[in-house]
């Protein structure tokens, strides 16, 4: 794989001050511009690894680089890794935390030095790429579920990250939310890392999944083959949901993604 | 949850009052409640005087005064306190519809109910033309410590995510057959009180590390502009102005 890479993760280690392991050496490679699905079990080390890649759990063996710099200690590099790597956290109840929606939006970039108009403008352009411009000045607490989890997009995109890093981004959402969701993170131009054990999820919004289980890297490749093995997905307690047939999805994303000649063909196939 | 319950005191309306900057309103409002507060009780119709300013500021903020009667309920124990007083009092006694009450009780009693009142109604016009977010903003610029402000902005901010969690445990209990009804049977409500401590204690060591996550080193960015100008100063210090001018004026005549 040649390229800009935007998150590389070389030989990870970690065990918790309780003395539970959670990672066992894990490497992981992004490129730039990819959409990647980390799978995975609960208390596979999924969440150990995501705050891993900003520097606020560390202390094991192995390296994380984000767009060429390596999380180091120093201030000033944890600053700017921190801008970097964007996590979007599973309840955004604990990611907005301040009165209001545009306040909220404007603090990773207010930390970063911003004020004023370029302040506002930033504001601007990261509500309007989650569809939530109108939303401005409402309070938190009155928006729905979907909505703040989609404010709580905002707020990391704000700050222009290299990396976009969802933690269990359709939990909770009602299937109109969860759909909404997708083609907004579809949309997006950056780099995506999403922590997900909704596999059909994955699949439509990441070709690539890694599997991780017990702080380990069991399985990388292509989402549609991972979730066909259905031996691999039981080994490491991962289920598809009953009737799901991911060769059928598979079918139908092509089909999407294949926009002027996809309707015509399908006509065709029925005719 | 529409409203919200930290949104109770607060009017959404457009009015002079509502227009003006937070630290302004809080000042004025601190300042004319010292006023009133330092009158002597003698003074009878100081307090006539400081009714009417109320008055005319609920008027100029466009406050109904329905609504300002319902919210300053809160002071019923007060009330009743006053109330109390002339029967309980010592000292000189005064006969009146065969009741024998006592002079200084009936000052005290007096003093209470009408200080109170006035205090109690300016607070709600503060409230009712201000928001929650703005009166922590006003105090902030009332160089209010920092720490005091971001702790009741994160209550403001988490106090509905609280009260839902709260909710949700309650229902979740009596959907169990709890019907804490009586005292003894208090153990289920102060169990769900320990729940909601350890929850609230497990979110907010989540909101930090999601401020962490944005680039948080100990410090909020400041607050955006709109600091309030020399002119509105002035206009609100009219206010305090005013009820010292009929206080001052009050003691001398009398």
């Amino acid at each position: 794989m040649t390229g800009p890479v935007s998150l590389e993760v070389r030989g990870l280690d970690y065990t918790y001050p309780d003395g539970q392991v959670a990672l066992r050496g894990v490497d992981l490679r992004v490129p730039r511009g990819a959409r990647v699905a980390l799978l995975g079990p609960n208390g596979a080390g999924k969440t150990t690894l995501v705050l891993h890649l900003n520097g606020v759990l560390h202390g094991g063996a192995g390296t994380v680089t984000v767009g060429g710099l390596a999380v180091g200690r120093d201030r000033a590099t944890l600053a700017e890794i921190r801008r970097r790597v964007g996590i979007v956290f599973q309840d955004p109840d604990d990611q907005l935390f301040l009165p209001t929606v545009a306040e909220d939006v404007a603090f990773g970039p207010a930390n970063l030095g911003l004020r004023g108009a370029e302040l506002s403008a930033r504001v601007d352009e990261a509500l309007a790429a989650v569809g939530m411009s109108a939303y401005r000045d409402r309070v938190p607490h009155h928006l729905s579920y979907g909505q703040r989890r989609r404010v709580a997009v905002a707020t990391v995109l704000a700050m222009r990250p290299e990396i976009l890093v969802l933690d269990e981004p359709s939990s909770n959402l009602d299937p109109a939310s969860r759909r909404e969701l997708a083609v907004i993170l579809r949309a997006l131009p950056v780099t995506l890392l999403m922590v997900t054990h909704d596999l059909p999820y994955a699949m439509e919004l990441c070709a690539r999944s890694v599997i991780l289980d017990a702080g380990r890297v069991v399985a990388d490749g292509a989402t549609v083959d991972l979730l066909a093995d259905a031996e691999l997905l039981a080994r490491h307690r991962l289920e598809l949901p009953y009737g799901f047939d991911p060769a059928l999805a598979a079918a139908q994303l092509a089909a999407r993604d294949r926009p002027p000649a996809g309707p015509a063909s399908a006509q065709e196939a029925l005719a | 949850m529409a409203g919200g319950s930290a949104d109770v005191l607060h009017l959404d309306r457009d009015s002079p009052l509502h227009r003006l900057p937070p630290e302004v309103k809080i000042a004025a409002a601190v300042a004319v409640t010292l006023v009133m507060v330092a009158t002597p009780r003698e003074v009878f119709w100081a307090f006539g005087g400081y009714a009417v300013l109320v008055a005319a500021l609920a008027v100029v903020g466009r406050v109904p005064a329905g609504w300002l009667g319902r919210r300053a309920l809160v002071e019923t124990p007060f009330v009743v306190l006053a109330l109390v007083l002339p029967f309980v009092g010592a000292g000189e006694r005064v006969t009146w519809l065969g009741l024998g009450l006592s002079v200084e009780g009936l000052l005290g009693g007096w003093n209470i109910l009408v200080k109170g009142t006035l205090g109690v109604l300016v607070s709600l016009l503060l409230a009712a033309t201000t928001t929650s977010r703005d009166l922590i903003v006003g105090l902030d610029r009332l160089r209010c410590p920092r720490i005091v402000t971001q702790i009741a902005m994160f209550m403001v901010r988490y106090l509905d995510v609280l009260v839902g969690e709260a909710r949700r445990m309650r229902v979740a209990r009596i959907s169990r057959g709890d019907d804490p009804r009586f005292l003894w049977q208090l153990r289920g409500f102060a169990a769900g009180i320990g729940a909601l401590f350890l929850r609230a204690l497990e979110r907010g060591e989540r909101v930090y590390l999601a401020m962490l996550s944005r680039g948080y080193s100990g410090r909020m960015p400041p607050a955006g502009a709109g600091v309030a100008s020399a002119g509105q100063w002035l206009l609100a210090a009219t206010v305090p102005a005013v009820a010292a001018g009929v206080g001052v004026t009050a003691v001398l005549l009398s």
